[in-house]
């Protein structure tokens, strides 16, 4: 069984593509229900936000996977076929594919990185798929880790207040412009993570009167049901912006939203008050030359971030640590991994079950010192069939469900019934069985423990 | 008595002016709180001298142009002291303070005064009081509207300077601006009114068009039409900042005039 990836984000597709693969949140059902009908796709997980659309799998075959996953994103848009995806798509598999969601969960893959609604997106995800039983013990498991790995990036790297700190400047600049934040309009235009992180901040300083507009006017209505404010169409944003006194721009455009002549126009109708105006598109939304407009004040990106360095000063190269954070954290899950394989614990299995064997032969026999060498035997004889009957069963059943979708539960039992230790640790473990290229066609070959033996060849395709 | 009390205040005010200086460029809060100590103590003294001043003058004497200034600088920090506790915008102080200093000074340096309108002092009492009033309003509109402009100057050339950080908010600094002047037009409009009584009455006629009564009037005409514009077409924010800049300058020129003028030629 392989853990997979594959997937498309703001850095390798536009917008547009983007939004024709996002999968709304009611339909999120059936297209899991989807997903996991594809033949040999154990468990899945659909994490769709406005800046990615990904699926992570638990496959039987890795590149059968990934034609199954594509064809599964090109299945969600009729006017999108598979071959037109591929230029944006990414695929990775085993710890790329653990740790790629372990940098998107820490946010480290995000357009603002430290931002922190990306780990909510994926919690919600996470429940999703659990609702509807599309994952099993290994993504469960993946998932949890990747929670808890980017808590623990949130907590010992300052990567997160970047993005608290942007959202935090830009309230910080707007308090010079507006004393009283509380009696102030918000106009979001679009719906990027960074804006909606920059809007709760402004709602969290008192501002009370949020408009939402975006390219989609569902999903405009959906925000502004969440920030309790109203939806604006977005054909009509340019011509409404003289109403609101705070303008947060943050969109996938790829061209000039709001122009001079806009904000020339806004600030008049508001008989020159003051407007704020934030950019936080990359590429930009408004045009650089509202800067010469009276009254207006525009800052963008990188203006707030500077305004950030500024504040903190001396800045440690934050992602770097986190980065050695998630490869530290991509260590402790292929460890886990490992021990779900059958075979080793099989061995494992074997090996106590033999030491308890010995240890309680060597102190009944210790005391029975005058015994013949025929009872010697008989007695020997008699522990190894209790023993080796008492875990026949488990043995069996071990080797049967190992091709079942419970075949890594039984194993995790099993380990934890009988206590055996991490594979890694023990010595038993060290011997990686499978060469080939998938896990099953190893596993099927184990006639018995005898014949599993130490080989050195390719470890399970990781990287 | 009284001259100590100036001569008290004035020096408070002028630790209070350095202060308040050092306070635009040092980050640290704690010279705001210095200033404003100095500050208050100083308007206390100011307070008592101006007190001692009138119940000392046992003749009826008329209003110099010097206790017009004392009153002027007076009054310009008891707004201060008002706003700084109702607001707690400290960096006003840096503004205001040093304005207050000026007026004092150069009340001290001018050489006793007499009015040019002898007669009837009740009513050149009022005008002058009115004018003042008006004049203080015109005053801190000033003061609110420099700022304004240099902290709009720092947001637009994003220069975010220990300058930047004390300064308030925009529209803050707008709002007061507003204040006052719709506070103060209305008692310079009753100054002036009063003050062409006061003509009426010791020369028989309203207005003689001298220079200084021109300027008054053109002040006058000026702040109306700035008041009209913010209150109709949206003169407000960087307009009027520019603008009540401009009509402060014409304030001044108005009263160098009469300080010209009752140094000349006595009418």
């Amino acid at each position: 069984m392989h853990i997979i990836v594959v997937g498309l984000s703001h850095k390798t597709a536009p917008v547009e593509i983007r939004e024709k693969l996002a999968i709304p949140e009611s339909r999120m059902g059936e297209a899991l229900a989807r997903l996991c009908s594809y033949q040999g796709v154990r468990e899945g997980i659909l994490l769709s936000t406005c800046n990615r659309v990904e699926v992570y799998a638990v496959v039987d075959e890795i590149e059968a996977g990934y034609g199954r996953i594509q064809d599964f994103l090109a299945d969600a848009h009729l006017s999108l076929s598979s071959e037109q995806l591929t230029p944006h798509l990414y695929w990775h598999q085993g710890d790329r594919a653990i740790s790629h969601l372990f940098r998107v969960a820490s946010s480290l893959d995000s357009m603002i990185v430290g931002e922190s609604q990306i780990l909510g997106q994926i919690k919600e995800a996470f429940e999703v798929a659990l609702a509807h039983k599309a994952t099993g013990i290994i993504l469960n498991k993946v998932m949890k880790k990747a929670i808890s790995v980017a808590k623990r990036v949130r907590t010992e790297t300052t990567i997160a207040e970047m993005a608290v700190s942007v959202s935090y400047a830009a309230v910080e600049l707007a308090k010079k412009i507006f004393s009283d934040l509380s009696e102030k309009t918000v106009l979001l235009v679009g719906a990027g993570e960074m804006a909606k992180l920059a809007a709760r901040h402004f709602i969290a300083s008192g501002i009370r009167h949020v408009q939402v507009t975006t390219r989609n006017p569902q999903s405009a209505l959906e925000l502004a049901n969440r920030f309790g404010g109203t939806a604006v169409a977005f054909e009509d944003f340019r011509k409404e912006m003289a109403s609101a006194d705070i303008v947060l721009v943050s969109t996938g455009a790829a061209h000039y939203l709001v122009s001079e002549d806009d904000v020339q126009h806004s600030v008049k109708q508001r008989m020159n008050r003051p407007m704020f105006l934030i950019d936080i598109s990359v590429p930009r939304n408004i045009d650089p030359a509202v800067r010469h407009v009276d009254n207006a004040f525009l800052f963008d990106i990188d203006d707030l971030k500077s305004r950030v360095e500024q504040n903190r000063g001396k800045r440690q190269n934050e992602a770097e640590k986190a980065e050695l954070m998630i490869v530290d954290e991509v260590g402790v899950v292929r460890q886990w991994l490992q021990s779900l394989e059958v075979t080793p614990t099989i061995v494992a299995l074997r090996a106590r079950i033999d030491e308890i064997k010995q240890a309680e032969l060597n102190k009944t026999l210790g005391r029975l010192s005058n015994l013949s060498e025929s009872e010697r035997e008989l007695i020997e004889a008699m522990a190894s069939s209790i023993a080796n009957k008492l875990i026949h069963n488990t043995m069996v059943t071990l080797k049967a469900e190992v091709n079942s979708s419970e075949g890594s539960a039984f194993v995790e039992a099993a380990r934890r019934f009988f206590s055996l230790s991490d594979p890694t640790v023990s010595p038993v473990s060290e011997r990686t069985p499978s060469s080939s290229e998938t896990c099953y066609s190893s596993q099927a070959d184990i006639q018995d423990i005898e014949e599993v033996t130490p080989r050195t060849g390719s470890k399970r395709a990781e990287r | 008595m009284a001259a100590v009390f100036f001569v008290v205040t004035m020096a408070l005010y002028f630790a209070a002016t350095i202060s308040y200086l050092a306070y635009l460029i040092w980050p640290s809060e704690v010279l705001s709180k210095v200033s404003l100590g100095m500050t208050a103590i100083g308007f206390v003294s100011h307070t008592v001298a101006l007190v001692t001043r009138m119940t000392a003058a046992t003749d009826v004497s008329p209003p110099g142009f010097q206790e017009a200034l004392s009153f002027f600088s007076w009054v310009l920090i008891l707004v201060f002291l008002v706003v700084e506790f109702r607001h707690r915008v400290h960096v006003i102080g840096s503004f205001i303070v040093p304005l207050a200093l000026l007026s004092l000074v150069s009340a001290a340096a001018l050489p006793e005064t007499t009015p040019t309108l002898t007669p009837v002092f009740r009513t050149l009492w009022v005008h002058v009081t009115l004018s003042m009033l008006g004049t203080v309003g015109f005053a801190v509109a000033f003061v609110s509207g420099l700022m304004y402009l240099i902290q709009d100057g720092l947001l637009k050339s994003k220069r975010f300077n220990v300058l930047y950080s004390k300064l308030p908010a925009l529209d803050f600094l707008d709002h007061l601006n507003q204040q006052s002047i719709v506070t103060g037009f209305p008692l310079l409009t009753l100054g002036i009114i009063t003050g062409a009584l006061s003509a009426e009455f010791s020369r028989g006629s309203y207005v003689n068009w001298n220079p200084e009564q021109t300027w008054a009037l053109v002040t006058w005409v000026f702040y109306f039409v700035v008041l009209t514009g913010r209150l109709t077409v949206g003169w407000r924010a960087k307009r009027a900042a520019y603008l009540t800049i401009i009509g402060f300058a014409g304030v001044i020129l108005t009263l160098i005039g009469v300080v010209l003028k009752s140094h000349g030629s006595v009418s």
